[in-house]
Formats: structure tokens, sequence, C-alpha cells
């Protein structure tokens, strides 16, 4: 496996720049001769699609849900990220990408995260005439607000609902090409394998999820926008259906995956009630704005939190973190919230949780204010836990939330696989090993409106594509595998449900290879993970047919990559000796317990390449060079 | 708790489908409606039967995939959620419980309580966007638009797309949708060109869909997750009348030269 990132040489102002104009163009005239199939329908894939749409390709886009404006990107509460500086407030493309390249802890690209920086401003000028209803001040003018992590206010925001807001802009703009002809999407369908002809991608192996009939689908591209892999841990604030099958079959037929270990914890989310959850809510981080995070200074102190007086609490985000405070990145407020709840300080039945508290703020700037700043977000709380926020303080407890890791792709979103395209969460590239609040959003966006749409006319313009067609023996053979792993699922017959195997591989990761990670944990789930994975396949209970609507089957073929794509994020975590960013390892640590980075030996990203299902994967390493913002020791203090 | 639930089996759209009673106990309070369903699958699929099949995905009332009719109404008794925001402390121990898929002619039944909706794709296909391609857009603050006229427009570009509101209409009409995103972009300065087209479109599209006429009965409104009022029905007829009145053949001799 060969890693080029194909970063462009010279001032990495020019670079985006220079690339751009390197590259070849297919003439309007030729647009109409090329077919690219988009998987996913998110804010990456319907922005790609759309875009791709109105350059004059012909595209498919597939997604298992039943209308594209389900994707989970719609989730997303907090706002979008750009480097406008309406605010005044010293804000520049230099400095959200430094931000971004602080804020990764130095294991991103520096080309990428600059040119996303540089592509900020469009995205929010593009999604304003779409009809996105930004938040405005009385003159008019857009709204900002500042975001974990960030000490400028550049974030944009559609009240706690920005994400839905900018997928629908993506959808309608997606839709519109669709009643043009440009775009075919195929609703309930669900990409079971990626078909590869000559070394190029060439299709996709699908299931429609109504009729169960498998189907191959050629292309000239292929383009995966599939989001992340965090339902791995089980509990997750992902929605039900994201699954890692695309990008999965995607590595095992030679897309080199990279950092698999890098997940996101978010620090706010509802904390966990019982054994029957089923995935877990985030409250918006935007709380952290007015909140005040805190848990009793003593341990067990069972008092309720309105009883324990001002000198008895810790606000231990502010004591440990007086600069950023409450808004700390990420990673930090999360693994801080472990801490004090592993020295026994944690609040609620389970002890898993800490307050986040309004009192102060609505005592600051009224009950009104307030409720136009987080109603909806208050309402989701009391719904979910049955506790008034204007009343008691919040309880909040970390969960997994994004996946930084993802398939490797050069500077032009290649993936190793010539003609597979990665773009949005599924990819690797911008945020290396922990994520800024608001910048997903401004990533998808950025891939699928401004960079793909000019990559991939670089990409059709050279290659030199045989004449492909469905019943290739390729797709044959596939179509075949296909209903294979599906027949023996549907006979094992077995004692366990689908969910009892995901619930037991999600626990075993997130003790193992959650919010903090050691040598021993992980070697431990290694040797555990291929046990649970063969017991799966011998013992797991799948009703019903495959030419049918089976909602358990698909769960199943989603739950056994699961499995796989476990072993390999462990054995990732256990390779890279460095604590950074989401990923912890406790051996590697200061003394006043903050991540210790060794950038000596682990600069880069780390790329596997599969070998097979019972070999060890190849361990390639892109290095990772600074020129613009040199590495130092993260210090929120 | 313990409850008894109805619920509606239908193996695919040909089939009759009929009610089947079910038992399910030790029902936690703080679970939410989708997980109650849930444990009732996994106890199905242990027993060897077939699991009742539901769409959902986001969980956080949001996404707008799952919705089903709750003892008659749509997303249950609580207003301003949707199903899986519906907690079962809302309900008693010993209750009967009737869960049954959206009725539209325009939602076919695809198996149990899934329906199909891809008619409000089409229906926003026919006009709800604004017309404007990647790299064409001017400086986000060129147009200042008023904080009140931003935040109506808000209002109602937060329907979800449950479609609720067609299930509890007793005429079976997508008013209340279509109403919103006519609203959400006829609000705003970006969405005037295309106004009168939009709303001409839009609601023929849904006519030919097969959705009802609104009889301004409001079941909609007092469904719906997302609180979209009836106002936006109101300003759906006031546009569709005007572009009406407005309305001229468009122009077949374009592009000179």
């Amino acid at each position: 496996m060969r890693l080029d990132a194909r970063i462009p040489s010279g001032p990495i102002e020019k670079a985006w720049d220079e690339c751009r104009f390197e590259m070849k163009l297919v003439s309007p005239a030729n647009k109409r001769k090329y077919n690219i199939i988009v998987v996913g329908s998110g804010l990456a894939g319907a922005s790609a699609s759309a875009t791709l749409g109105e350059l004059g390709y012909n595209v498919k886009c597939f997604f298992f849900q039943d209308s594209p404006r389900r994707a989970h990107s719609i989730a997303a509460q907090g706002g979008i990220n750009a480097a406008k500086n309406y605010q005044n407030d010293g804000d520049s493309v230099f400095r959200l990408f430094y931000d971004t390249i602080k804020g990764g802890d130095f294991r991103a690209r520096e080309a990428n995260v600059y040119r996303l920086a540089q592509i900020s401003l469009n995205i929010i000028d593009q999604c304003v005439a779409q009809g996105v209803p930004f938040a405005r001040e009385y003159g008019g003018l857009l709204a900002n607000r500042s975001f974990g992590g960030a000490q400028v206010s550049r974030t944009f925001y559609a009240r706690g609902q920005t994400g839905q807001q900018l997928l629908l802009g993506a959808y309608q703009a997606l839709m519109r090409q669709v009643a043009g002809g440009q775009v075919k999407i195929f609703p309930r369908t669900e990409m079971l394998d990626l078909i590869v002809i000559g070394g190029k991608a060439r299709g996709i192996t699908t299931r429609n999820l109504i009729t169960g009939k498998i189907e191959s689908h050629v292309a000239d591209a292929v383009v995966l926008a599939t989001g992340g892999y965090g339902n791995v841990f089980y509990l997750a604030t992902y929605a039900k259906g994201s699954n890692c099958t695309a990008i999965w079959r995607a590595y095992k037929r030679g897309a080199g995956f990279a950092n698999p270990c890098f997940a996101q914890i978010h620090p706010t989310c509802i904390p966990v009630t019982g054994e029957y959850q089923s995935k877990l809510t985030l409250m918006s981080e935007s709380l952290r704005n007015d909140g005040r995070i805190w848990v009793p200074l003593k341990k067990g102190d069972k008092r309720p939190p309105n009883e324990i007086p001002e000198q008895e609490r810790d606000y231990y985000l502010e004591r440990m973190y007086p600069a950023f405070g409450n808004l700390a990145p990420r990673d930090i407020a999360s693994r801080a919230a472990k801490r004090v709840c592993d020295e026994g300080r944690g609040v609620g039945a389970t002890g898993l949780g800490v307050y986040l508290d309004l009192t102060d703020a609505i005592r600051r700037v009224g009950r009104q204010t307030i409720m136009e700043r987080y109603g909806n977000l208050f309402d989701m709380y009391k719904l979910i836990t049955a506790e008034d926020p204007y009343e008691v303080p919040m309880r909040i407890y970390p969960a997994i939330h994004y996946t930084m890791g993802g398939l490797w792709v050069d500077y032009r979103l290649m993936s190793t696989i010539p003609g597979l395209f990665v773009i949005g969460e599924a990819n690797f590239s911008d945020h290396g090993a922990n994520r800024l609040g608001a910048s997903a959003l401004m990533q998808g966006l950025a891939d699928g409106y401004f960079i793909l749409p000019y990559t991939i006319g670089d990409y059709l313009a050279g290659a030199t594509l045989e004449k492909v067609d469905a019943d290739h023996p390729t797709c044959r053979e596939i179509e075949q595998n296909v209903q294979i792993t599906i027949k023996q699922l549907l006979s094992i017959n077995g004692k366990r449900t689908v969910n009892s195997f995901h619930r037991e591989l999600g626990k075993m990761l997130w003790e193992h290879c959650g919010m903090s990670r050691n040598a021993e944990g992980l070697q431990y789930a290694l040797a555990k993970i291929p046990e649970m994975r063969e017991e799966f396949w011998r013992n797991v209970k799948v009703p019903g047919s495959g030419e049918q609507l089976n909602q358990s089957l698909e769960r199943a073929l989603r739950v056994a990559d699961f499995f796989e794509l476990a072993e390999l994020i462990v054995l990732d975590a256990l390779e890279r000796n460095e604590s950074c960013g989401g990923h912890f390892r406790e051996e590697y640590q200061t003394p006043e317990g903050e991540a210790l980075r060794d950038d000596e030996n682990y600069s880069h990203v780390a790329v596997w390449e599969y070998q097979g299902l019972d070999r060890r994967p190849l361990l390639h390493k892109e290095p990772l060079q600074f020129q613009y913002v040199l590495p130092s020791q993260r210090s929120y203090k | 708790m313990n409850l008894t639930l109805y619920i509606w089996r239908q193996k695919n759209p040909n089939d009759s489908g009929r009610m089947v009673r079910y038992e399910v106990r030790n029902v936690n309070p703080d679970m939410s409606f989708l997980e109650m369903l849930d444990v009732l699958n996994e106890d199905l699929t242990l027993k060897g039967e077939e699991p009742v099949a539901f769409d959902h995905d986001c969980r956080e009332g949001i996404c707008g995939m799952c919705g089903a009719m709750v003892n008659g109404v749509a997303h249950g008794p609580v207003a301003g959620v949707t199903l899986c925001q519906l907690h079962m402390r809302n309900f008693k121990d010993g209750d009967a419980i009737y869960i049954e898929p959206w009725r539209a002619r325009a939602f076919p039944v695809i198996k149990d309580l899934v329906v199909d909706r891809s008619a409000f794709d089409r229906i926003i296909q026919a006009g709800g966007f604004i017309s404007i391609s990647a790299g064409s857009a001017p400086d986000a603050n060129s147009i200042p638009i008023p904080k009140q006229i931003v935040e109506r427009a808000m209002d109602a570009a937060a329907c979800i797309g449950c479609g609720a509101c067609v299930a509890a209409c007793p005429n079976a009409s997508a008013s209340l949708f279509v109403g919103a995103k006519i609203s959400h972009l006829g609000l705003l300065p970006q969405g005037q060109p295309e106004r009168d087209r939009r709303a001409l479109a839009m609601v023929e599209a849904m006519g030919q869909e097969l959705f009802g006429s609104c009889t301004n009965v409001g079941a909609c409104e007092a469904v719906c997750p997302k609180g979209i009022k009836l106002e936006v029905i109101a300003r759906m007829n006031r546009d569709f009348l005007l572009a009406s009145l407005r309305h001229r053949p468009e122009t077949q001799t374009a592009g000179v030269g």
C-alpha cells in the first residue's frame, strides 16, 4: 500500500488554489457521460450529490433510511464554525486553522485543515443563500456564539437545530437535482460491498431493504459518505442505524483505515439509566457557555444539589483549567468528568454523572433569556429524565459521539483504492485526535460542496476506465458472497439476539478502549473480541427471511462488521503508545494527569491494510509535518 | 409495570393485516416507547416469532423517521414529542395500548408499523427549494433579514417530515407539511424569486400524491411534535391564490444568442 497524500508544495495559503489549477477539468459536454455513486445522504453525501448533479454528472445516491433528510447530520445541535470574523473579535482563517490543528492534538494534516478553514467562508454564504435560517441580531445580520474550545465567536447556529437546518438545505438542493433528473435516489437501500475491477472502485453491491433484492450498481467513481462508526460502542449519540459496513467492506477490499482508535467522547450527554437503554442523548455543549459544571467536594455526598452549599462544591473545570473553564475542549472535559466520578464524587443513582448547573446564568440574565437560548434543550432533558432543569441542575456524563478515525484519504479525498472517494465523518482527514465543537458540519459541507466536486473531476479526466456493466463476473461473484453471508446468518438459529451481542461488544470496548485505555485492558479486549465474534456466528438468532423487510437481519449484518472493526480499533489503540486527544493511554500522562504526546515516535497517521480475517493487518505510517503550527503541549489552563 | 399491547401486524403491502395482542412485563417507567418495543421484540425473537417492524433512527426526536398511532393519537398522548421521546412514565400499570401505523392513502403500509412516505420527498422535489448552485452565493451578510422574520421562518423550518399531521387529519391532508415549507422559504428574501412558482408546484404535487384537502380541522397542529402552527396553511393558501392570479405561462423563447 502506497500512501501518497498528494499535498501541494509551496505556501499553505496558496496550496488549494494551486491544486485546483493543476487539476484536470472535465468539459461540460463530457460530464454527462460519467456516472458517480454516492453512498449516504447526510451533510457530506447530500451536498456532494447535489453539487455533482449541478455540475452535470449522472449521480446515484443510496441511503438506508426512507428519505435523505433522515441522515444523522440532522441531529447536530450546536452550530457550524466559519472564520468570517463578523464579530470583529480577532478571528481569521489562520486562527481557525490554528485552533483546529491544536484542538486535534497535532495529529491532523496541516494542508487539509488550512483548506477547511478557507472554505468555511463559502459554506456560510452557500447555506444562507439556500434559505438556512441562521440566528440573527436585531440589525438583521448573522449572530455568532463561541463554542467548546474556542475563544472567539465564530459559530453560526439555528437555535439548537443547526444540523437539521443545514441538512434540509442540502436535502432541498438534492431534491432539486432529483427533479431535474441529474440525481437518482435509492431509499431504503444498503451498501453491502464495494466492487473493485481492474484495481479501481467501479460500483457497489446493495440490498433493497424492502424486497431483500441484492443488486450491483456500476459507475466510474464511488463516493462513501456513510458517517462514523461510533455505534461499535453500542451506546452512543449516533442514530440507531449508523454503521460501519460501507467503510469496513471498502477496507476489506483494500482501502487503508486510518487512526481507528480516535473516537470522540462528548462530555455533555444524559447519563445511562438502565440495561434496556438503546442510545444516549446529547445535550448541546453550547450549554457550557452559560452552565457551570460541578460535583460535591466530598465523596459519596448524596444530598440533593440544592442543599449542597457553594463552599462544598467543586467546580472542577474552572479549578483545573482557569483560562478555558467550563469551555475546555471535549476530550479534556470528558476525562475530567471521568476522573471526579472515579474518585467517588459522581452524582445520580449510578454515581456516573456530574452537574451542569445554569442557576447562576438564570440569575444573571433571567429565565426568559435562558429559555430563548436553550429552551428546546431543557424541554428535551425534561422529557427524558422527568427533571426540570430550571429547578434542578442537569446531570450529564460523557458518551461516544464522533469518530475522527476513518478511511485514509489523500488531499484530494481519494482513498488508497483509485476511484473510491471518502468524505465527511467517514474519512479520517481533518480533526486529528480530537474534533472541536461545530467543526463536523463544517467538514461535511466543505467536502461535499467545495472539495470533492473538483477533485473527482480530476480523477475522471485522467483515468482510463474500461467499460463495465452489472453483469461483470466480479459483480456476480460479490452478489453471491453477499447472499451466502445472509443465508448463513439466517440459518444459525442460535439462542441470543443480535442486540445482546452488540451490547456485550459495546461494553467491552467502552471499558477497555473508552475514555482511558491501558495496555493490559487492550490486550484483554484483543483476546476476547474474537471469542465473542466466534460466538456470534455460532449462536445468534436472526428471525424471518432475506426476501422481505427484516430489521433483525439488517442489524445482524451491521453487527457482524462491528465485531471485526472493534478488533482493529483495539489493535490501533494498543499500537499507539502515547496519549493524544481522545486517545488517552494511562501509561502516558503528565504528573497532573494530562495527556502526554510522543511526537518523536507517533507524529503520524496510522494506516491499516487488511490481510485477511485472522491475520494481523499491516501498519503503514503517513508522517505528519508541522511547518505553521509547531507542536506544543495543549494547555487550556 | 405490566401492559397489554394491541399491535397492527401486516406482513407486506398486500396482506390485509390485523391487531395482535401482546403482554409485556416489567416495563421500566424511564424507558422510551421505542425501547419498550425493543424489549418486546427481543422476547418475540427468542420465542421464534417475528419481531414488530417499526421505523426509527435518531431516537432523539429530530430525524422524523419514527411514528405510530398510539391509542388513536399520532405519536401518543404527550403533546409536542415524537414517539421515540415518549416515555413509559406517561402510562399506568395495567394499561392497554393500541399501536397502529399512519393511515393515509398516500402513505401505504410496507410492513407492520412501517409506511412509505416518499410522497413527501416528491412534494419537495416539485419546488421545496431555492435554486442556487454551489459556488454562486453572495456574502452571507449581504442581505440583512429582520430577526422576527428569520425566527418565523425557523418556526416553520422546524418541521421534521414525520407525517403525523397527515395521519391525524380526517382528510389525510399534507397541508401542514407543505405550508411549513412554503412559509419557511417564502418568508426569507432568498426565497422570493421562486415564491409563486413554489406555491403552485407544491400544492399541485400534494394533490397528485392523493393527499386530501384542508378543511381547517386543526388535528395536524395538535399532534405536530415540532409545534408547527396552522397559520402556515393560511400562508400556503394565500401564496397559492396570489400566485394563481399572477400566473403567466413561462416564456418559451429564452436564451437569445
